[in-house]
């Protein structure tokens, strides 16, 4: 047994690609993550039910049918319609978002007491989502290349293993100063996610509070953002959700934003 | 063939009929507008004073489409005339065609408050009265057609009927009258209807449309049966053609919005007509930017520009004001959002910068609840006593509302 040695590296060998395989990085867990989270699906459809709760309790209701379709790959372009419900001043509304990694969404709006549609800024993604405690990038994403990712450490949500990652914005342009995300390591969901602000304060929570499985996909049919520092929440249940439902392109129109097609909105 | 139709229409409508979906909403409203300069002209201290109810009535079966939305008007001071038909309409929607029957409020155009391809009726009594939103527009009785072949997207509007944009009313407002000591007045409607036609498309990745319309001016103009000793005024609405483009998309940091249009006054092509606006060119610059959270900016610029301005000059009689050839307007709005977008301040200026005509509106809106929201706002007036808004100095008022939506 002259090479001994080589039968310790050769049995040693398989340990080192599977640890190497499983030892995401940082950018890679998150990358995996906003593909499982956010574009799961060629298209997608759900009736979002948001309660927006201030500290005392009161609360008022944002009600709209979300649908999203994929333009390319995880990470690309996306097109998303919206139509409210409720409150009942912005019922018959409609909202139009294209998004594209790396640079600044188009939003249209079709504003129904006047029958115009209109064409809105947008630079400012960490801005409210209809006023409640999502930003519109937590509702449709945030560029990977914004922050920088590490792993800090694996720990438990409930019974689910979990990444936990770690970013930092590069830019100084963010109202959060970093964050950790708790990343489920079989499905990549976000289980959990905590931001400080730039002071390093605990500053907004986000929990996904249930997980059901749609078509094979498993998805985050209830959350919660909860901003730490006002004690007002947002809690969203998805109803109604579907995938592969073969979105027109042509949906993503002045056309159907002036007169949503029934099909899509009920 | 009456009934050969009655009969294929009954026959379409019976399965809407019978699998509609149908939802009836509406709402309840207060709404008051105080003055603060001068008592109206017919003695009254209120632009407003009314109790509105609103049902709405939508109802959706296939392809087919209905909605019908009523008001009933309480007022105040004196009109009795005010409950209406707001919108009454039935939707058919097909491939890539689609169509809209009855009454209906169009709005074609990007200006905010400035009106260069929008040439469906207004009603300029609302926004100086602080009316909500929604009664700066008023309905046209007309067949709207869609069409959305491949390489653009049209729209085109067949009015049978005209209708007027509804202009202040002068026993509640100041207006400017050059001959008010003639008070034998009449208002003569044409009797043609009016068309438009919008086409749209993409293009790399802006907002483009050509804008085509012909009619009539929904603004009325006035002609004095003498010049030397009127004994009568009437009240008509000039002949006029429109063409025009405008396009929209991002630049920089925000939304750049361009639009202009030619204005073919047919009634009066040679411009020597005092009493018909003369041809005109309008031109209109905006930008919207989102510089915080919540906050939104817009900036516009809008031209108007007079044609055959050296035979309008040699025409008009004298005592009559006289118009620039140029006529420049600044406008700025600030909207912010507080209180997780519950609370709404906005603030609207505009200010003309050849007659230094100005027209300012603050407004701050608040949801009570999701279903009850109220608004206090201002309007404020000044200028040349002939200008658009200069003749209103008088009328400033402060407005509330209150709605129950349900």
């Amino acid at each position: 047994m002259k090479h001994w040695w080589i039968w310790i590296i050769a049995a040693l060998l398989p340990l080192a690609f599977s640890s190497q395989a499983l030892a995401f990085s940082g950018e890679e867990v998150m990358k995996k993550s906003q593909a499982a989270f956010l574009y799961p699906g060629k298209d997608f459809k759900a009736r979002v039910v948001m309660k927006l709760i201030n500290k005392d309790g009161q609360e008022r209701v944002r009600e709209m049918t979300m649908l999203r379709k994929n333009m390319g790959e995880p990470g690309g372009d996306q097109k998303y319609f919206m139509y409210f419900f409720q409150p009942s001043d912005v019922k018959d509304m409609t909202f139009m978002i294209n998004k594209y990694p790396a640079r600044d969404d188009d939003r249209w709006m079709f504003i129904p007491a006047i029958n115009m549609v209109k064409r809105i800024a947008a630079q400012d993604k960490r801005s409210s989502f209809v006023g409640s405690d999502f930003t519109y990038e937590d509702v449709s994403g945030r560029d990977i290349e914004d922050d920088t990712h590490a792993v800090e450490r694996e720990e438990k949500v409930g019974d689910r293993d979990c990444y936990v990652v770690k970013s930092t914005p590069k830019g100084a342009d963010s109202d959060f100063g970093y964050k950790f995300t708790w990343v489920d390591k079989a499905n990549f969901l976000p289980l959990r996610e905590e931001q400080y602000d730039r002071k390093g304060a605990r500053y907004k929570q986000f929990t996904a509070d249930e997980i059901a499985d749609v078509k094979g996909i498993p998805t985050a049919v209830k959350r919660t953002m909860k901003n730490l520092q006002t004690g007002h929440r947002t809690e969203v249940a998805y109803l109604k959700t579907d995938y592969g439902l073969g979105i027109e392109d042509s949906l993503f129109s002045e056309r159907f934003l002036r007169q949503p097609p029934r099909k899509w909105v009920d | 063939m009456l009934r050969t139709v009655t009969f294929f229409a009954v026959l379409l409508l019976a399965p809407l009929a019978a699998q509609a979906e149908v939802t009836l909403s509406g709402f309840l409203q207060q709404n008051t507008a105080f003055n603060t300069a001068a008592a109206n002209p017919d003695g009254y201290h209120q632009k407003w004073l009314e109790e509105r109810a609103q049902i709405k009535l939508d109802a959706t079966g296939g392809a087919w489409h209905l909605l019908a939305k009523g008001d009933f008007a309480y007022d105040h001071l004196g009109r009795q005339d005010q409950s209406e038909l707001r919108e009454g309409y039935i939707d058919y929607t097909g491939n890539n065609w689609d169509l809209r029957l009855g009454r209906q409020v169009i709005t074609w155009g990007l200006g905010d408050l400035v009106f260069v391809n929008d040439f469906f009726p207004k009603d300029h009594e609302a926004l100086f009265a602080g009316r909500p939103l929604e009664y700066l527009k008023r309905g046209v009785d007309a067949v709207k057609l869609g069409a959305y072949p491949e390489f653009a997207s049209f729209e085109l509007v067949l009015a049978p009927g005209f209708r007027e944009s509804r202009i202040p009313d002068a026993r509640r407002f100041w207006l400017y009258d050059p001959m008010p000591a003639v008070v034998s007045r009449k208002t003569v409607k044409p009797e043609q209807g009016d068309f438009g036609l919008r086409a749209y498309r993409d293009i790399a990745g802006y907002d483009a449309a050509l804008y085509l319309y012909r009619g009539f001016q929904r603004t009325p103009s006035m002609r004095p049966d003498s010049m030397v000793s009127p004994t009568r005024i009437t009240y008509f609405y000039p002949k006029l053609s429109a063409y025009g483009a405008s396009l929209s998309g991002r630049a920089g940091e925000g939304v750049l919005s361009l639009e202009a249009a030619y204005y073919d006054s047919r009634e009066d092509r040679a411009g020597s007509d005092f009493a018909v606006p003369n041809s005109q060119t309008r031109l209109l610059t905006g930008y919207q930017i989102q510089p915080a959270e919540d906050v939104s900016l817009s900036f516009q610029y809008y031209a108007e520009i007079m044609h055959d301005y050296d035979t309008y000059l040699t025409t008009l009689p004298t005592g009559f004001p006289v118009d620039k050839r140029w006529s420049h307007t600044v406008t700025a709005r600030l909207t912010q959002f507080f209180l997780h977008q519950t609370l709404r301040l906005s603030a609207y200026a505009s200010y003309n910068a050849s007659n230094s005509d100005h027209f300012v509106n603050p407004e701050l809106r608040y949801s009570f609840t999701d279903k009850v929201w109220g608004a206090v706002g201002a309007n404020f007036f000044g200028g040349k006593p002939w200008g658009q808004f200069g003749q209103l100095a008088r009328d400033d008022n402060v407005y509330l509302h209150i709605r129950y939506e349900f």
